[in-house]
């Protein structure tokens, strides 16, 4: 096969296929994230709980020959580990940031603990489908080589939309998530809509997880998280609690990060770390331009803690 | 009426029974878990106290691991007096130390004592101007300083990845990208007849001039009333933003202290190790010490205390190195959720006469 040169052509190709690639768990974190805090509680263990669904997601696949057991086993663990945030909360006193960094911690303390054994084996990974089989460029290949949890995801993040907008339970959740007060007066049970949030928000996460060991870069190693879950808060504000916006948000984030390696394939190679910088500086900035001493974040729900 | 005066000691005693109540729970927690597994709790409890406080050489190691966290701690401990919550230290930590390396390289024909006294004076200057920029956002534009700290400390990252692997990237540096070593000479060595670096004499000062400031001076009387209220202490005069900002600053300048203190004092360049999350273990070190500047010493030894054992469990038991991870999990969650205990158990309640 010749390669085609494909010259400076090589970036937005390589940026597209790597947004796309590295895009997904920064779309379940991101969509989990959403859920919790359109409750109204904040969750900044989700990195533990992404780490914890990419070792879970990896043993089981290993250990069954299924890699989509591994998603749903990667989805019971984060699950039960967003349980333990949302229960946690409930508690009077105690607060959701603190119990997120513990969570964080002890996730990935956890999954390191327990994924020891599971470093060496080679599990079978989710399968790709091949897009761009119609183009003779194997970039163009590779770049359009979609996972299906990509696509499953732009599905989420569509159903949530409508759900959170259309729905009985979207209603309940907005309005537990914007005033407490208001959602105990009308009768509904304030803490157990946010464990749930929490815990539906755990599942999301533990899913994206999965797809950092199933999918790409497809294995299990202490390294392969590189902060994605403690990301989904700034992609959340990026995306102004909105799922469908969650999902262009996490393509920019993951274009951001394919960046990097873009430039580097046409010989570019210093200067891009700054390039991974610029979705923080641009959320940055969206906060500094939507925020004013009088009014806080628009569109944040109005419990949640970073909110007062 | 006569006041119970038991009040301040029942208080200090419920601060001191409540958390050591929850790390026992964790150590049953662990050891169940451990025993789930077909270990023995019994020996790793007893390995995690050899590895962590038996000997002089385990305590030069759970010294030397505390150390960092008794300076990012403060960085969360500070800004929280004034109400805030900020949980970018590691931003500050990862800035505090690429300063110390350059400034160190840049200096390094110049008088070691003055080279010395720079990267610290420069680290801390560089950590405080970036909490403070959190503090800013918050007073001048409204914008929540915890989301812009934990951009910040992207952005810092960011920053530190450009130079340690580009223009400041000491060529002979292969595997590891860092920057040019600052030199012996220039390192800052460890305390007089100790193994102990001077990172833990730089935090324990810091922690208790930070103590002294916060309860015996007007500017903490004044700080508190800002993180009680800032609505009433606006009202009453109080310089809130001047007040936000320095005790922001005063964070961060302990935050970047430790960077630069791990620069100078550890590995003697700016390379990735410096990533090692302390900015992250600092917030919930300041939590468990309930946001008490002095209370964080001795939580930061006993967090320090069982990363050193984790050696220990691994050389004599074989346990991936990752086991003292899981065990301050647990005790993490455990001793966050204790919060909700305070004032609920009679032993401590205070009398009413």
């Amino acid at each position: 096969m010749t390669v085609v040169e494909l010259g400076w052509w090589g970036v937005p190709i390589g940026v597209l296929g790597g947004a796309i690639r590295i895009s997904t768990p920064f779309l379940f974190v991101s969509l989990g994230e959403c859920i919790t805090e359109r409750s109204g509680r904040i969750n900044l263990g989700l990195e533990g709980i992404l780490v914890m669904g990419a070792m879970s997601g990896y043993a089981v696949s290993y250990t069954s020959d299924n890699p989509w057991l591994g998603v749903l086993a990667a989805g019971g663990a984060g699950l039960l580990l967003g349980l333990l945030h949302g229960l946690a909360c409930n508690l009077p006193r105690v607060n959701d940031i603190a119990v997120g960094i513990g969570l964080m911690l002890f996730g990935t303390g956890l999954a390191f603990f327990l994924g020891k054994p599971y470093v060496q084996p080679k599990a079978p990974t989710l399968p790709g489908i091949p897009l761009g089989a119609w183009s003779d460029s194997p970039q163009i290949r590779a770049a359009l080589q979609v996972n299906p949890l990509f696509l499953i995801g732009l599905a989420l993040a569509v159903g949530l939309g409508w759900a959170l907008r259309n729905t009985r339970w979207g209603l309940v959740v907005r309005i537990v998530g914007d005033s407490s007060d208001a959602a105990r007066a009308m009768g509904y049970a304030v803490a157990r809509v946010r464990t749930l949030s929490t815990a539906l928000g755990g599942f999301l996460a533990g899913i994206g997880g999965s797809f950092l060991s199933l999918y790409y870069p497809g294995s299990w190693s202490e390294g392969l998280s590189s902060g994605q879950g403690l990301m989904a808060v700034a992609l959340v504000i990026f995306a102004r609690w909105n799922p469908i916006r969650c999902f262009y948000a996490a393509l920019l984030f993951g274009g951001a990060g394919a960046l990097g390696p873009a430039l580097q394939s046409v010989g570019v190679t210093s200067g891009y770390y700054l390039f991974n910088a610029a979705p923080y500086i641009v959320t940055l900035g969206i906060m500094i331009a939507t925020c004013s001493p009088r009014r806080t974040l628009a569109g944040a729900p109005g419990e949640l803690s970073i909110n007062r | 009426m006569a006041s119970d005066r038991s009040g301040p000691w029942r208080r200090a005693a419920e601060a001191l029974v409540i958390p050591i109540a929850a790390l026992a729970a964790a150590m049953v927690v662990f050891g169940l878990f451990m025993a789930a597994l077909g270990q023995n709790p019994l020996e790793i409890y007893a390995l995690i106290y050899k590895g962590a406080f038996a000997s002089a050489f385990s305590w030069q190691n759970t010294l030397s691991r505390a150390a960092p966290l008794v300076l990012t701690a403060l960085c969360v401990a500070l800004p929280a007096q004034a109400g805030l919550m900020v949980i970018g230290g590691e931003g500050a930590v990862v800035l505090g130390g690429l300063i110390a390396a350059i400034v160190g390289h840049l200096l390094s024909g110049a008088a070691p004592t003055g080279v010395k006294v720079a990267m610290v004076l420069a680290g801390m200057a560089i950590g405080g101007i970036w909490i403070a920029l959190a503090g800013a956002l918050r007073q001048y534009r409204g914008v929540n300083e915890t989301i812009s700290s934990l951009l910040l400390t992207y952005v810092a990252v960011a920053l530190f990845n450009h130079f340690v692997e580009g223009p400041l990237r000491d060529p002979s540096s292969l595997n590891k990208p860092s920057t040019t070593y600052i030199g012996d000479v220039n390192m800052i060595g460890s305390l007089p007849g100790l193994d102990i670096h001077w990172g833990l004499a730089f935090g324990i000062g810091f922690c208790v001039a930070m103590h002294v400031l916060v309860r015996y001076t007007t500017y903490g009387f004044a700080l508190r009333i800002v993180g009680g209220n800032p609505r009433a202490a606006r009202l009453a005069g109080l310089p809130v933003t001047r007040l936000v900002l320095t005790v922001c600053g005063l964070g961060g300048a302990a935050a970047g202290l430790a960077g630069a203190v791990e620069v100078a004092a550890v590995h003697g360049s700016a390379n990735a190790s410096l990533i090692a999350g302390y900015g992250y273990a600092g917030i919930v070190v300041a939590f468990i010490a309930r946001q008490n500047p002095l209370a964080i010493v001795p939580v930061a030894v006993l967090v320090g205390g069982l990363s050193a054992s984790g050696g220990m469990l691994q050389r004599r038991l074989d346990l991936p190195d990752a086991t003292v991870l899981v065990l301050q999990g647990i005790a993490f969650m455990l001793i966050l959720g204790s919060e909700a205990l305070y004032g609920r158990l009679k032993l401590f309640r205070a009398r009413v006469a």
